[in-house]
């Protein structure tokens, strides 16, 4: 009898409260996996955003902060700063890490602060009910944008990942996804990387993981896997932006 | 070691180095970017960090996040800035992080000008932030007090797990007096902090640093928590000086800066025959009412002098209950009261005394 | 001996995991509900035979529900 997949022991007991479906479940998965997995739990010190994983602090079976909107790479600068020996980590939606956030996480990496940014982006904003994210595609319907987002009033969608990669503080940048298993297991690789490019002191690191909203995208869950796939890949092309590795495992 | 002669601002920042502290954050604003000059040298010197941030909204959460790992951190900055760190501020009071904030005021609002102001006087004690908490905030009035009143503030902040301010303005921070360090009083009890997030490690239980309660019961308790703490402060905290009132008539009351000038101008008062006194608080929160219950008896009047359009005579017309007038002079936008015109305001209030 | 077993007061009905299965044996119990009142995720006992305990399903839930064993 051997096990196959068993909970990790990175995350506590207390059950999400995510809505059915949603990626944040898998993806804080991911990252408690790799923590455990690293070896890093007892040194690991996080901070959670403000969005649907507010509460990321009850979840990850580590010390954590809570931030405030879009300041969690400023309040894990000053963590790592004080602890540079720990494992310091955010995790942050498409909110707080491009729109209110954006200079917090630009001069972090352009600092090259070594530390591990976990950036869920499902091109919404999910907690206040589904308005315009600086990632919603152009034509989205969203509670802000309810005849579907244009270029003239809006812009067009923020890509972090390559505009950070222009960085030369950032040492590890990958956007991957989560709509199957193939892309989970690629996800949890990109995750590791991550975590081994804080702990090899080479600088920044981010992984951008395009995520579902289901209940705001207005779909069931498979369905948001899918449109995923169908609609934001295209924009937000997967893939390493930026390796400074010495080996990637 | 002697007497230093030291510049208000580089003082603030030496007194927080032998304080202990050495993770400083800021951003550069005038008039107290010698402060992050004195850090930028003096931190790689004792082993510290220094680091000039994108922002002062950035620098506040570096604090935030910092103080919640256990470090002693030191911010400085000035009005328009300290606007830019309430959210940080409000935050850290919630989640009862300790730190020193320190505000070298100028005039405002708005851009302002970059000379000395007092005009942050209800941002630092009335509010700022949101929600319901208080900075415990410390008013120097000469550059060794600055440094002295820099020490305690670690103390008090590590104390009461709570932000506190120091309240300076330009002109401190500015001019230069001698300082010794010393002898600067300290509390030697070391203060742990075993609620700070440093990694699980063997402590066997996580540690989370917070303000988030989203049961209001919760929030209530957790309100009622951190209002304990203030009740203790107004029992323990309130500092301030008097001088020449057993006798008299009419009672200047300033702080900071204005208060050396307004120190002058009682001695000029008292060697023209008139009964002036002075009460200069040192703690403005909590605000020191006895100095006020002291002499509301006895005295004709008070004059509140300030350099702002008038906001810590509100808080000395509720310490003196209407008992006896409460006069004001002040000038905004950076201007400094001068002794001539407080004497003028004197003269005002001999002339309608019988 | 195989087995797969679901944390069923976890379970939101969400279907990732009948999704990923490549063998199909994964239904969403209709008969009954949980207590966070889903449907949840259930592998008929004369269906077990056909897992091939890849763990494509427990990868895919979100919750945490699903423990696979050989």
């Amino acid at each position: 009898m051997a096990v196959v997949f068993e909970k990790t022991k990175g995350l506590t007991d207390t059950p999400f409260h995510y809505c059915p479906g949603c990626t944040h479940g898998i993806i804080h998965r991911l990252v408690a996996e790799v923590m455990e997995e690293l070896n890093v739990l007892d040194k690991a010190i996080g901070v959670a955003p403000v969005g649907c994983a507010v509460f990321a602090y009850e979840y990850f079976n580590c010390d954590m902060q809570e931030a405030a909107h879009g300041r969690a790479p400023a309040v894990a600068t000053g963590i790592k700063r004080v602890h540079p020996d720990k494992v310091v980590f955010t995790y942050q939606g498409d909110g707080d890490l491009a729109a209110i956030g954006t200079a917090e996480t630009v001069h972090a990496a352009a600092r090259g602060e070594n530390i591990t940014v976990i950036f869920v982006n499902n091109a919404i904003y999910g907690m206040t009910g589904g308005q315009m994210a600086p990632t919603s595609l152009i034509g989205q319907q969203t509670l802000t944008t309810p005849y579907g987002r244009t270029p003239e009033n809006n812009g067009y969608p923020v890509k972090m990942s390559e505009m950070l990669s222009t960085l030369q503080g950032a040492a590890y940048i990958e956007r991957v996804s989560v709509y199957d298993v193939k892309h989970v297991r690629a996800a949890k690789k990109a995750i590791k990387n991550a975590f081994m490019a804080q702990i090899q002191k080479k600088g920044f690191s981010m992984i951008e993981v395009l995520s579902s909203c289901p209940t705001n995208w207005g779909v069931s869950p498979n369905e948001a896997l899918q449109w995923i796939k169908t609609n934001m890949e295209p924009y937000y092309p997967l893939g390493v932006y930026k390796n400074t590795l010495e080996e990637v495992k | 070691m002697a007497k230093v002669l030291m510049k208000g601002n580089e003082a603030l920042a030496e007194a927080a180095i032998q304080a202990g502290c050495r993770h400083y954050f800021g951003y550069p604003i005038t008039p107290q970017n010698e402060v992050t000059a004195y850090m930028a040298k003096r931190m790689p010197e004792v082993g510290g960090v220094f680091l000039q941030a994108e922002s002062e909204v950035s620098a506040i959460n570096m604090v935030y996040g910092a103080a919640g790992a256990g470090a002693r951190v030191l911010i400085t900055s000035s009005s328009p800035g300290i606007s830019l760190m309430q959210e940080g501020i409000s935050y850290i009071a919630g989640a009862e992080i300790p730190c020193v904030i320190a505000n070298i005021m100028r005039g405002g609002p708005g851009l302002g000008d970059i000379q000395a102001a007092q005009s942050d006087y209800f941002q630092a004690t009335k509010g700022g932030g949101h929600g319901d908490y208080k900075l415990i905030v410390l008013a120097p009035s000469t550059i060794q007090e600055m440094a002295d009143l820099v020490q305690e503030a670690f103390d008090i902040a590590d104390e009461y797990r709570n932000p506190v301010m120091i309240l300076g303005d330009g002109m401190l921070g500015q001019m230069m007096e001698p300082v010794d360090f010393d002898n600067i009083k300290k509390n030697e009890s070391k203060i742990e902090k075993p609620w700070a997030t440093t990694g699980v490690g063997s402590r066997g239980h996580r540690n989370i640093i917070n303000s988030l309660y989203l049961d209001p019961p919760v929030l209530e308790q957790h309100n009622y928590k951190i209002f304990k703490k203030y009740e203790k402060a107004q029992s323990k905290e309130k500092r301030y000086e008097m001088i020449s009132c057993e006798d008299a008539d009419v009672i200047l009351v300033a702080y900071g800066t204005i208060a050396r000038v307004a120190k002058n101008v009682m001695e000029i008062a008292r060697r023209e025959g008139k009964k002036v006194g002075l009460i200069r608080p040192i703690s403005l929160w909590p605000f020191p009412e006895e100095p006020f219950e002291k002499t509301a008896d006895k005295v004709k009047a008070y004059l509140t002098v300030e350099m702002s359009m008038g906001q810590m005579v509100e808080d000395v017309e509720r310490a003196v209950k209407f008992k006896k007038p409460v006069h004001f002079y002040g000038r905004p936008g950076g201007m400094v009261p001068e002794p001539a015109a407080i004497l003028n305001e004197i003269e005002k209030i001999y002339g309608g005394v019988k | 001996m195989k087995q797969v077993i679901f944390n069923e007061d976890l379970c939101k009905g969400c279907e990732l995991c009948k999704e990923a299965c490549p063998v199909h044996i994964i239904e969403m119990d209709f008969s009954r509900i949980n207590i966070k009142g889903y449907h949840p995720a259930t592998i008929k006992p004369e269906n077990m035979e056909k897992c091939i305990s890849c763990g494509f399903c427990a990868t895919m839930c979100p919750d945490t529900v699903i423990t696979v064993i050989k």
